[in-house]
């Protein structure tokens, strides 16, 4: 993991005729397919008996589930059953937290992120992540969606790479012409649209969403809501949300967990959201979107 | 009779107006005559040094050199050499202080060695100054022979204001939401890029008043820089690295305990120079502070 965005580039012709025997030559094959619809079904995330552990606490127990490609899926269920831990499983950012520990395998386009050897900062710069309550840094527009691009070594035409992150943001008509005023003189909605073009513009696979309308009026959340649905085209979404009309809505997999009586999240059920939402498979399911319970 | 009556009969609140509005009036009091007491202080100190010192304030005054005759005496070796000291510590002190705290706050966890660190550093903060001093006589004078220099007495008081840089820069960082560093760790950045990227700049206000408020204290010392060699009569403009040097408060304080009045009118008038020079490191450090923070709100 140690090539950086520039040789991620140039290997796009070598890799696709290379073997991809190599799980270190299969990360940037996923990252060079600039739109990947050859196959709209492959799983890009999969987890494999992961658990998480914060000291003694199991926060996480053995979820077995796969992400689908090119698709917006929902992780629901009632608070403090660890979907955000399970999110945060997928970049890694649960090992920030001085006693988090994590079992099982997250694999990331074939290869294990918490395989030796993996370096987090690497797995970050490929799967891009969006917060509970905007943060944009202090700093302009302009320098907040070149953050990533720049602490990765980013070498093309930056300004370039800023327009085209905005505007798949749907925000740069709002802000082209105050790129270089400070981000945080935006609205809530927008200051939002600013962290997701933040976060696609180190071009990632995956796109990870912790609640990411929680902090926004209803106009706003629609407006997240709608966008991404068009950044699916793109990259695979991944959110977690409290709100099960914006799962039904903006996913098209739902995975719902709960947690047992030792307060360990467990995936319960994961189907396609039309599904998930008319007829769940599991008792437990039906109570929670019916609002019988959490 | 029932619970139920004697409950309702039986007067649960005491209302008291009258007592209750007299203590807040009592207290207010108390408050307007310290702030009082303080700002009276103050004035009346400041008149006497204005009502002394200010006839002798003119241009021969700033750029003339100490004299046995107090007419023709001046501050300019000594203000100077102030100027050199708060330059050479800002570059020794700046580094070192931000460095340490950002160890403390961003490198280290909680342990026991690590709580043991920052109580000793709070606890330096109010080691009394003279004690620097000595520790700089043995160390930097006479054992790393640097001699009675600027040089010595900038890394002395260098080690004087680093507990206050430290405590303050480590405060100013902890004030940093962990948002800000999810952000940026989230978008692939290495440790230090966050901090650098991430966490100096959102702390920076903070870490900038401290320093100046710490220079500002820095300057205004005069006893460990009597021990490790401030001489208080120097008539040339001092070299950092080498020769005798003085500064404001070893002036004032030489010309202050001469028993002629006219020493004690000039002394009066360095220390006018002298509060010049604080009042405009500390207008610095809230114009930084202004400037710096003006985009900061979350």
């Amino acid at each position: 993991m140690v090539s950086d965005l520039r040789e991620g580039i140039a290997l796009t012709e070598t890799t696709t005729t290379t073997s991809a025997s190599d799980p270190r030559a299969r990360i940037h094959l996923a990252v060079d397919r600039p739109d990947g619809h050859s196959d709209d079904h492959d799983t890009v995330v999969e987890f494999r008996g992961v658990s998480c552990y914060y000291g003694a606490f199991r926060a996480v127990r053995d979820v077995t589930l796969s992400v689908p490609r090119h698709e917006v899926t929902a992780i629901i269920g009632p608070s403090g059953s660890g979907k955000s831990t399970l999110l945060r499983a997928i970049n890694r950012m649960n090992d920030l937290v001085p006693t988090a520990r994590t079992e099982g395998a997250v694999v990331f386009d074939g290869l294990d992120i918490y395989a030796p050897g993996v370096d987090a900062v690497e797995v970050r710069r490929r799967v891009g992540m969006v917060f509970q309550k905007p943060n944009p840094f202090p700093k302009s527009i302009y320098e907040n969606v070149a953050f990533g691009p720049r602490v990765n070594g980013f070498r093309g035409d930056l300004d370039e790479l800023v327009e085209r992150s905005l505007r798949r943001a749907a925000l740069w008509d709002e802000v082209k012409d105050k790129l270089r005023s400070s981000a945080l003189a935006l609205s809530g909605g927008q200051q939002q649209r600013v962290c997701i073009a933040r976060a696609i513009a180190t071009e990632p696979e995956v796109v990870l969403m912790d609640e990411p309308c929680s902090a926004l009026d209803p106009r706003a959340t629609l407006q997240i809501e709608e966008l991404m649905r068009e950044l699916s085209e793109r990259y695979t979404i991944v959110i977690v949300t409290h709100n099960m009309q914006q799962a039904a809505r903006a996913s098209d997999m739902t995975a719902f967990i709960t947690m047992d009586e030792a307060r360990a999240g467990y995936l319960v059920e994961v189907a396609p959201t039309l599904k998930m939402f008319t007829n769940p498979e599991d008792r437990l399911t039906e109570d929670y979107i019916s609002g019988r319970f959490g | 009779m029932s619970v139920l009556a004697r409950a309702a009969t039986t007067p649960r609140f005491e209302p008291a107006l009258m007592r209750r509005r007299l203590s807040g009036t009592i207290f207010y009091g108390a408050c307007l005559a310290a702030i009082g007491i303080t700002l009276l202080a103050i004035v009346i100190l400041l008149y006497d040094i204005f009502t002394r010192g200010l006839t002798h304030l003119d241009l021969n005054f700033l750029t003339g050199v100490p004299s046995r005759i107090p007419a023709r005496a001046g501050v300019a070796p000594a203000f100077v050499g102030s100027l050199q000291l708060g330059i050479l510590l800002a570059v020794i002190a700046f580094p070192l202080g931000v460095g340490a705290a950002v160890y403390l706050e961003e490198y280290t966890r909680a342990s026991r060695l690590n709580r043991l660190l920052r109580t000793n550093i709070a606890n330096l903060a109010g080691v009394p100054s003279i004690v620097y001093g000595i520790f700089g006589l043995a160390l930097f004078v006479r054992a790393l022979g640097l001699g009675y220099t600027l040089f010595a007495a900038a890394l002395t008081l260098a080690l004087l204001i680093l507990p206050v840089v430290i405590i303050s820069t480590m405060e100013a960082i902890r004030a940093v939401p962990a948002s800000q560093r999810e952000a940026a760790y989230a978008l692939g950045a290495t440790r230090w890029q966050v901090v650098r990227g991430a966490v100096l700049p959102a702390a920076a206000p903070g870490i900038m008043t401290g320093i100046i408020l710490a220079m500002a204290r820095a300057i205004g010392e005069t006893a460990p820089l009597i021990l490790i060699g401030a001489v208080t009569f120097v008539t040339y403009l001092p070299q950092p690295f080498d020769g005798g040097y003085t500064v404001l408060p070893i002036q004032v304080y030489s010309w202050a305990a001469r028993f002629q009045p006219a020493f004690q009118e000039i002394s009066a008038t360095a220390i006018i120079v002298l509060l010049a020079l604080l009042v405009l490191l500390n207008v610095l450090a809230i114009v930084v502070r202004v400037r710096l923070s003006r985009h900061l709100q979350w």
